[in-house]
């Protein structure tokens, strides 16, 4: 079954004033239980307007998000309860820190959950844990901490809340390569360990590429695909005349069979070209 | 829930109000705003609800822009009026209630009051509506620069408002986006006992405080790099020029405020 799911989503935003837009326009996808999904699009395609529906933050215009298959509006006293179970990083989620300690900070949604101390503080320390934050920080305040540790601080803070799904917008932007490297991999590891369903939003291809099972894409509010990884970057030249750039790698190989060399198969990770590459050459060789 | 706030917008238009100079609207403003506190009596008031009708009219911005600025200062309006009602002890007696009464007075300068407040609202609304803030502040320096001779520090204050202005918009956003993101994590702020939504304000109140400095900062910073070092011999991309429309439109207002100023006298005697 869908653990998420959109029936013709809308949302405009100041209605009826001169500013109307509708960011997100009759939007209609199932997100199944345990994958990893890349949601890419261009700034102001609604893709960060469509997330904010996920977790009630939003209430749509029109049409249905439902969880587990049923409505999340259904109950309005209840949202806070959709809220636990579908955690959103924000983008520049280390603007919200606000605790005195680290370790205030990372158990601040725990504790708006009602869990006990014992518990908050298992969880506290295991998140940390994983997501690279070493114990002797947990007492320090979060604004002595450098721009990637805040940021990791601010993502942990979601995911002790162990939600049943993880979205995270643009958890990269603005960090250097190695930063964002190690937030890609803590989010990963988070992904093994717990087999949670997790959304990572970017306009990047290069960063979701690697390990997303499936990939969404918003252009100009409207659903533009939704499909496997291989199959969206099988249409890497719609991809790019929408604005998006694609991976590199996909990229080097759309020209090669643009100049006769087709191997077949769409690449979109530096380690896939290589394994393509050795094989072939193996073959030509006997 | 926060972006309601209207205060300090601007419209972007090309009525003949946005096209007035801005110098000549806030002095049309002050005349607007004296009109409205000076007379006394329907007959003023009705004078002033005029002038503002014809300038909203005139302005080409939706009549709900101003109802939506209105809003906020309901509960204000109401506990305004409330209080004169109760409070004012003068005229014919309509009502009585142990120690509560009811007068003439009371009646009337409750309902005054109110009217009064909403077209002061509306007044000052279209000024900022129709006044991009850089405009308006530019014009309040020239304005004050007489002031100058006192040793008064015109120019900065100008920098200081005009700072200020442009910034109400940022932090509106900004907050907004830190209560939804405070929001996700399970926080309080729009539902829940009133002590708890007050503790969580902690969570939207620090975070806005420190990206209010950091952006202070920032902002200094480009300032300074662009050689800022205070209004000497600073000169204007945007000269403001006055033509004939905006005497005109002067004239005009102090034809209001005087048949307002005649028709109160008249009324009276």
């Amino acid at each position: 079954m869908a653990v998420l799911e959109t029936q013709e989503l809308t949302y405009t935003y100041s209605e009826g004033s001169p500013f109307e837009k509708t960011a997100v326009d009759h939007v209609n996808l199932r997100i199944e239980e345990g994958e990893i999904v890349g949601v890419m699009g261009h700034t102001g395609s609604g893709k960060s307007t469509l997330i904010q529906h996920f977790n009630g933050l939003l209430k749509p215009t029109s049409g249905k998000v439902l969880l587990d298959g049923k409505d999340i509006w259904e109950n309005k006293e209840k949202i806070r309860d959709v809220r636990f179970k579908v955690g959103l990083v924000f983008q520049y989620p280390e603007y919200q820190i606000f605790e005195e300690t680290v370790y205030k900070d990372i158990a601040f949604g725990c504790k708006n959950m009602g869990l006990d101390d014992a518990e908050i503080k298992r969880r506290v320390f295991e998140t940390a844990h994983d997501i690279g934050i070493r114990e002797e920080l947990l007492q320090r305040s979060p604004f002595e901490l450098s721009g990637g540790q805040k940021r990791r601080v601010a993502i942990a803070g979601v995911m002790a809340m162990n939600p049943e799904i993880l979205i995270l917008d643009e958890p990269t932007a603005g960090l250097d390569p190695a930063g964002r490297d190690k937030i890609i991999n803590h989010i990963k590891n988070y992904h093994n360990k717990t087999k949670n369903t997790v959304l990572i939003v970017s306009h990047s291809m290069e960063d979701v590429a690697g390990f997303a099972d499936k990939i969404l894409v918003m252009n100009k509010s409207k659903l533009f695909c939704y499909d496997d990884t291989k199959k969206v970057f099988g249409r890497s030249e719609e991809i790019s005349e929408i604005g998006l750039d694609v991976p590199q790698i996909t990229k080097v190989f759309t020209q090669l069979k643009k100049q006769g060399l087709d191997f077949g198969k769409e690449v979109y990770t530096v380690g896939y070209a290589k394994d393509l590459l050795i094989k072939n050459l193996r073959e030509r060789s006997i | 829930m926060l972006k309601d706030i209207t205060i300090g917008q601007f419209f972007p238009g090309n009525s003949i109000i946005h096209r007035l100079d801005p110098r000549f609207k806030i002095v049309i403003t002050l005349i607007y705003i004296m009109m409205l506190f000076t007379g006394s009596g329907v007959s003023s008031l009705a004078v002033g609800a005029a002038f503002t009708v014809i300038s909203v009219f005139l302005s080409k911005i939706p009549f709900k822009m101003f109802a939506k600025s209105i809003k906020p200062l309901l509960p204000f309006l109401l506990v305004t009026a409330v209080i004169n009602l109760f409070l004012v002890d003068s005229g014919e007696l309509y009502f009585k209630w142990k120690f509560i009464k009811i007068t003439e007075g009371g009646v009337n300068i409750s309902v005054f009051m109110v009217i009064r407040i909403i077209l002061l609202i509306t007044g000052s609304s279209l000024l900022t509506y129709t006044t991009s803030p850089i405009t308006l502040t530019d014009a309040t320096e020239r304005l004050l620069s007489p002031l100058k001779k006192l040793k008064f520090p015109v120019h900065e204050l100008a920098m200081m408002m005009s700072i200020a202005l442009r910034f109400i918009p940022t932090l509106i956003e900004e907050t907004d986006k830190i209560i939804s993101a405070q929001k996700a994590r399970g926080a309080e702020i729009d539902t829940g006992s009133f002590t708890t939504r007050a503790k969580n304000m902690v969570a939207v109140l620090v975070p806005l405080f420190i990206s209010s400095f950091r952006r202070a900062d920032e902002l200094a910073t480009a300032m300074e790099c662009r050689c800022y070092n205070g209004g000497e011999g600073r000169t204007r991309l945007r000269q403001l020029k006055s033509s004939p429309k905006d005497y005109t439109a002067l004239a005009i207002t102090i034809i209001f405020y005087i048949t307002a100023l005649i028709t109160a006298h008249l009324l009276k005697s």
